[in-house]
């Protein structure tokens, strides 16, 4: 039996935890106050959970029902069983002329992130993986629900950042890469892809479905790294592998790695506990996202980012530092020492 | 088939059982001397299969996963009338034996030839993309690039026969395969209507059992 060690974790104002995202968060802590890994003092605004589940099949009935319905928060909606979710348009509907060129670039870029941008990426992710069904998956970070979210205040830089500037931070976190040119051709096909993913969606409202759901989602209880490595050798060691380093088949990338020196780095935001905790329990295991009882979801995601990955490449040489001025949140494991590890020395560089 | 019945009823004559390790090329081409058939005889000289009697091909599937087939449908969780009469007379030292045996042999190119302007197009989009109003991913997010397999629990459906993966589907859905991990086969084939079966199935038919590196 492993417990969690001890951990001691700075709180993090509420606000920051908002605003943490594909790159990891990093406000500044306003207070470095020691603290357990315990439940939020002032959980966040809920806001509505739908089985929401864009795809590319009921695009049509969809969009001769009704338009989504627009909404700044999960309050105005009285019936929030009754919203209905954003429908992307269905892929057959991508246009065949120049534009549509550009579309399919993107969705490619997405969907096969190494065979087609490979310059900026450096380990065996993909767009997707995180980001299910093309972009497409409702509580999976859709893309047509970010593309209405932007240009945005992001306290991690502590600007107003456009949707390039959002897609620049997801390469070089989440696919631990380079930033690709604002202006050339990936970032130009992606903002394409995801523009037209958004047709006829409302702008600068929260799209129910955006993001990882994830606000007011708190765990019953202090996730736990032993309950934690029990449901990860249950429920995802069969397609992740034993030790988080995934599966390939003929060079494909089938199953992605969840920690270790090929897996996003430690300034992403699926490092944060709560991104992770989120998105596993709607989206994991494969196939049967929304089967896991929530206090399984914390206890899996701190049992994944209890482990090594590539450094922040934040870093500033020292750990304890870097956490203090990037990773000071409440869900962040980031220079916390967990069973005995002091997490955050990041993992060899792959040979490439 | 002969043969085997000559084997069969010589070794029930002489009654003896030998301790050595099973020789697994000789019970798939004569059975064993405990009712087990030559497995030649419905899954082909070569391990290939049989596209009309809608036999599985057995040739370079993993090891793990066939012996663990083959004592699936001993216990019955895998619910077979054909096989688990023949599961049933093997012992688990020779399922061992005979699983090894196929995982080592050559796959058979595609198992149907691809005709493509005669498959239905959403075979491929469920294949390759998925159903997800009803959460079901992409067959290759499990089954690897064109089904080619992975690892020990994600068999190939490449070059199986369209009626094997078919039958398969429908198996889960009436609940006579109850061996998936996690229910993963159960929830997926519950999603698909019967025109949706045919046309993925009938694309992983034409597939070819294996890809170049890096391939689609
Ligand atoms: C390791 C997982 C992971 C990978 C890989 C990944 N992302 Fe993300 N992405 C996230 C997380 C986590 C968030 C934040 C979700 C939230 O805040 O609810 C996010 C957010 C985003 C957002 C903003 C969503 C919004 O509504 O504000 C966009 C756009 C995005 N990602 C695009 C991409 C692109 C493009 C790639 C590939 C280059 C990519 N992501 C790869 C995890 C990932
Ligand atoms: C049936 C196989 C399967 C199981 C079981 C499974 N996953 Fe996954 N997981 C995947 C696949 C495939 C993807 C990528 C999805 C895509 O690209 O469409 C993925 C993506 C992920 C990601 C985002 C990508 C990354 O590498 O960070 C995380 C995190 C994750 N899974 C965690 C889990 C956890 C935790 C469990 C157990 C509760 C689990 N998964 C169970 C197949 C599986
Ligand atoms: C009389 C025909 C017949 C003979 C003889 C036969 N099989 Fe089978 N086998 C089948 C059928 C039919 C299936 C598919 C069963 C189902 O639908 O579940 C099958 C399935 C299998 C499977 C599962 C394959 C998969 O992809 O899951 C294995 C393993 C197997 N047989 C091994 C053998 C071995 C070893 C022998 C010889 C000892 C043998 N079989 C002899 C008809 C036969
Ligand atoms: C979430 C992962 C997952 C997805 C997605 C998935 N499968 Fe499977 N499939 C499995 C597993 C695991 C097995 C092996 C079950 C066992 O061990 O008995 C399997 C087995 C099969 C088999 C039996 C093969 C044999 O040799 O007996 C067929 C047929 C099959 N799947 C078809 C499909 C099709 C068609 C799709 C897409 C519509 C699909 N699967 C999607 C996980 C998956």
């Amino acid at each position: 039996m492993s417990g969690t060690g001890v951990i001691r974790l700075p709180a993090l104002a509420a606000l920051a935890l908002l605003l943490v995202a594909c790159s990891g968060g990093g406000a500044p802590a306003e207070e470095a106050r020691a603290a357990e890994l315990a439940p939020a003092a002032a959980p966040a605004v809920e806001r509505p959970r739908l089985p929401a589940m864009a795809t590319s099949d009921n695009a049509q009935a969809a969009t001769a029902q009704s338009p989504p319905s627009a909404s700044r928060d999960g309050g105005e909606m009285p019936q929030r069983a009754a919203r209905a979710a954003f429908v992307p348009p269905a892929e057959s509907a991508i246009p065949v002329d120049a534009f549509g060129a550009m579309i399919r670039k993107g969705r490619d870029i997405f969907m096969h992130t190494g065979r087609y941008a490979g310059e900026y990426v450096g380990n065996s992710l993909a767009c997707v993986n995180c980001h299910l069904d093309a972009g497409r998956r409702a509580d999976s970070g859709p893309l047509w629900a970010a593309w209405v979210r932007y240009p945005r205040y992001r306290a991690k830089n502590d600007e107003v950042n456009s949707f390039a500037e959002r897609l620049q931070g997801c390469f070089q976190y989440s696919m631990n890469g380079k930033a690709p040119p604002p202006d050339g051709e990936v970032i130009e096909a992606l903002s394409t892809y995801s523009y037209w993913l958004a047709t006829d969606a409302p702008t600068g409202v929260d799209l129910p479905g955006f993001g990882y759901p994830k606000q007011g989602f708190e765990p019953p209880e202090k996730p736990d790294y032993g309950r934690g490595e029990k449901v990860y050798r249950e429920s995802c060691a069969i397609c992740h592998g034993a030790e988080g380093e995934g599966q390939a088949v003929a060079g494909v990338q089938v199953f992605p790695p969840l920690w270790g020196a090929q897996s996003f780095n430690w300034g992403a935001g699926m490092h944060e506990l709560d991104n992770a905790a989120a998105f596993i329990k709607a989206n994991m295991p494969l196939s049967l996202g929304g089967t896991l009882g929530d206090q399984q979801a914390w206890d899996v995601a701190m049992f994944m980012n209890s482990h090594e990955r590539p450094q922040d490449p934040r870093f500033t040489g020292d750990v304890a530092e870097t956490r203090r001025r990037f990773h000071d949140t409440r869900w962040s494991l980031y220079g916390v020492e967990v069973n005995g590890r002091l997490l955050g020395r990041g993992t060899e560089a792959p040979g490439g | 088939m002969k043969a085997a019945i000559v084997v069969i009823a010589a070794s029930l004559a002489s009654g003896g059982l030998s301790a050595a390790a099973p020789d697994a090329a000789a019970i798939v081409r004569e059975g064993n001397d405990k009712g087990a058939p030559p497995c030649i005889a419905c899954h082909g000289a070569h391990g290939e299969g049989q596209v009309a009697g809608g036999f599985p091909r057995l040739a370079g599937l993993d090891a793990a996963y066939m012996e663990r087939q083959m004592d699936d449908f001993a216990s019955g969780s895998r619910d077979n009338a054909v096989m688990k009469p023949i599961a049933s007379a093997l012992s688990k030292e020779e399922r061992r034996a005979l699983a090894r045996h196929y995982s080592g042999l050559a796959p058979p190119a595609a198992s149907e030839p691809a005709a493509s302007d005669e498959l239905d197009p959403q075979g491929e989009s469920i294949a390759l993309r998925g159903r997800w109003e009803g959460q079901v991913p992409a067959c290759v997010a499990c089954h690897g690039p064109s089904g080619v397999g992975v690892g020990s629990h994600f068999p190939p459906l490449a070059a199986q026969p369209a009626g094997y993966i078919a039958a398969q589907l429908h198996a889960w859905k009436d609940g006579q395969r109850r061996n998936d991990p996690m229910g993963m086969m159960q929830h997926v084939a519950s999603e698909l209507d019967e025109a949706e079966i045919q046309a993925v199935a009938g694309w992983f038919a034409a597939q070819p059992a294996m890809i170049e590196e890096g391939g689609p």
